[in-house]
């Protein structure tokens, strides 16, 4: 076990640098930093120079890389355009982004998992049929046309939460945004949960655990929920990176000022420093979500354990 | 009679019609008997098993008609919860493929611990010493430090004995092995066939032993009850069906032995293929592959005769059952 994680970290390495040097390769070079700062107006050559030679942006390409990275490694993420610190930008948007992806999670496992469940159980009854339909609803319609309408209805027309959620972002404001983001990846999850358990369910040893005298109750928790969860926790693990990064309709919509505003703002004011840093520690939550998955499916199959 | 099937019926309700899988089976097992239940596969057999023990998949499965009398009591007449714990308690079932029907992922000890955890109500770690206790007792090597480990980790013949233990657990009064062997290599068959059939004498237990392997049957079996297309065709003492068996099937089973006094010549096989049950054959199921089969076979559903001149009590559901024995 303790080597199969050293080994995962190890692999963690090479994607880490191939990511951020993406990243950094396509706002650097392909842009220019300097133009972002002078606004819409034509930066004065001559300015442009001096702030090219103060930022090190006269360096070679691999060298800025390296030293960027360097800084990162003690904690310094740069500044952005307006002399924020963008380390400052990031303590105030992640904890709000995390708080949202957990509401978000907890919809996913604890709505997702029960329907699919559920309607697994009951293959082709009219409950199945129906959640079915709505899950297919669900995935068609976009995020911000779900997120949208249940501002309008739930906020503007019956007032129950209010329209937009307050800059500290407490959960309870966080229950419906964390729902319309929740919403496409809890469809996907209800159908997964529902094919595996419906595909486990004739499995030799659920019939074996029956034959036992278990309870219903016992068998389908213990035996047979437990291999069915398998594939829906790898996806709900890899999902959890995607919630963080791609908040960025339901944090416009709900004007909630986490990951996804500051990294929208970012890319819209061409601040490099913001994009690129954000950008790195998303990154990280990937990877690291996904050293967690295989963790817990090593947990969970103790196949993969000893392979 | 610690078991008695009688006139059992089951059908299949399946979107292409309904397949009458059990057709009148009745067979009854004594404690410390063996009944060898022998025939291809989709004749019934396991099927008929199933519904004893209560883990036919309902629907698309039904129970029809018919009594399943256990310790004098119909089965079929309890209600869930409580047939229940009649199962893994008073009888028990061991599997064909040990390695798909134990939990991946669940350690064996926590399978094996699970029968007295929820039948007895014992604490985990008194169940994790009498998982240990049942490991020894299938002559698993090293039981104590393997509790932990999970099927994957052991091998097939292992894996046969842990099902076993599981099987025995609570010392049921009934066991049902549906081809325990069929998994296993040869050498590791005789040896588990052992084991149970030792087990079963000292906990004096009924076994209904179902399997297409008629060498195994042999060595283990007090009575054999041959089943083709949901009914039983032919039942009777071991003995005497080996020595003359009095229902043509029977005896087509028996010539389809390999036998080395026969090297070099083509192996017997029985003509045909066994029937579709959405579409039995009238008459005698078996009659289209039947050498002896006349127009009365076409017509007539056999009933089982009572077998008067082999000596012992057997039976057979061939109208030619005389010429059978004699020819």
């Amino acid at each position: 076990m303790g080597r199969y994680v050293i080994r995962r970290l190890l692999q963690m390495i090479p994607v880490f640098i191939g990511a951020t040097l993406l990243i950094f390769l396509m706002v650097n070079v392909m842009g220019d930093p300097i133009a972002g700062l002078c606004g819409d107006r034509q930066c004065d050559p001559a300015t442009a120079t001096q702030l090219r030679k103060e930022f090190g942006l006269d360096k070679p390409v691999w060298q800025q890389y390296a030293t960027y990275m360097g800084n990162v490694f003690t904690g310094d993420f740069g500044t952005a355009f307006n002399g924020q610190e963008v380390t400052e930008l990031m303590s105030s948007a992640f904890p709000v982004t995390v708080r949202l992806t957990i509401v978000a999670v907890l919809f996913e496992v604890v709505i997702g998992i029960t329907l699919g469940v559920v309607t697994g159980l009951r293959r082709g009854r009219p409950v199945d049929t129906g959640v079915l339909l709505v899950t297919l609803v669900v995935i068609s319609v976009p995020t911000f046309v779900t997120g949208l309408l249940l501002q309008l209805l739930l906020g503007v027309k019956w007032g129950w939460i209010s329209p937009s959620v307050s800059s500290e972002a407490p959960f309870d404001e966080l229950i419906v945004p964390g729902l319309v983001l929740a919403s496409v990846s809890l469809a996907y999850v209800t159908r997964l949960t529902r094919t595996s358990i419906a595909e486990n369910r004739r499995a030799d040893y659920v019939r074996t655990a029956v034959a036992k005298g278990l309870p219903r109750r016992r068998v389908i928790t213990r035996h047979l929920l437990r291999n069915s969860l398998i594939p829906v926790v790898t996806f709900i693990g890899t999902d959890i990176g995607a919630l963080m990064g791609g908040a960025i309709v339901t944090e416009r919509i709900f004007n909630i000022h986490g990951v996804g505003f500051q990294l929208y703002q970012g890319i819209l004011r061409q601040n490099t420093q913001t994009v690129v840093g954000f950008v790195t520690v998303l990154v990280l939550v990937f990877l690291v979500a996904n050293l967690l998955v295989d963790l817990l499916y090593a947990v969970l199959d103790p196949r993969i354990r000893y392979a | 009679m610690l078991l008695e099937v009688r006139d059992l019926h089951v059908e299949f309700r399946t979107r292409d019609g309904v397949a009458r899988a059990v057709n009148g089976v009745s067979y009854s097992v004594d404690e410390g008997e063996t009944l060898a239940v022998l025939g291809e596969s989709g004749s019934g057999k396991s099927v008929t098993a199933q519904a004893v023990m209560g883990i036919l998949d309902t629907p698309p499965g039904k129970i029809t008609g018919g009594e399943i009398l256990f310790k004098g009591q119909d089965l079929l007449t309890f209600k869930e919860e409580e047939r229940r714990k009649v199962r893994g308690a008073q009888m028990a079932m061991i599997f064909q493929d040990a390695l798909s029907s134990l939990n991946p992922v669940l350690s064996v000890g926590a399978q094996l611990g699970e029968m007295f955890t929820v039948h007895r109500g014992m604490s985990r770690k008194d169940a994790k010493a009498k998982a240990v206790e049942l490991m020894d007792r299938v002559r698993i090597p090293a039981a104590a430090s393997r509790v932990g480990d999970y099927p994957h980790q052991f091998s097939g013949g292992m894996r046969q004995r842990i099902m076993i233990a599981m099987a025995l657990a609570l010392e049921p009064a009934l066991i049902i092995a549906d081809e325990p062997t069929t998994a296993l290599d040869v050498t590791v068959q005789a040896q588990v066939m052992d084991l149970l059939a030792e087990l079963q004498r000292e906990l004096n237990m009924g076994l209904i032993l179902i399997t297409h392997d008629l060498g195994v049957v042999a060595d283990v079996a007090d009575r054999i009850a041959v089943m083709y297309a949901g009914t039983i065709v032919e039942s009777a003492p071991v003995h005497d069906i080996y020595k003359a068996p009095a229902h043509p099937y029977t005896k087509g089973l028996l010539e389809s032995i390999p036998r080395l006094d026969q090297k070099g010549r083509e192996l017997y096989a029985i003509k045909g293929l066994p029937p579709n049950l959405m579409n039995i054959p009238s008459g005698c199921a078996f009659n289209p592959r039947c050498p002896l089969a006349r127009d009365v076979c076409r017509t007539d559903v056999p009933p089982l005769y009572e077998v008067t001149e082999a000596g012992a009590d057997g039976r057979s559901a061939c109208h030619f059952w005389r010429e059978c024995l004699h020819g």
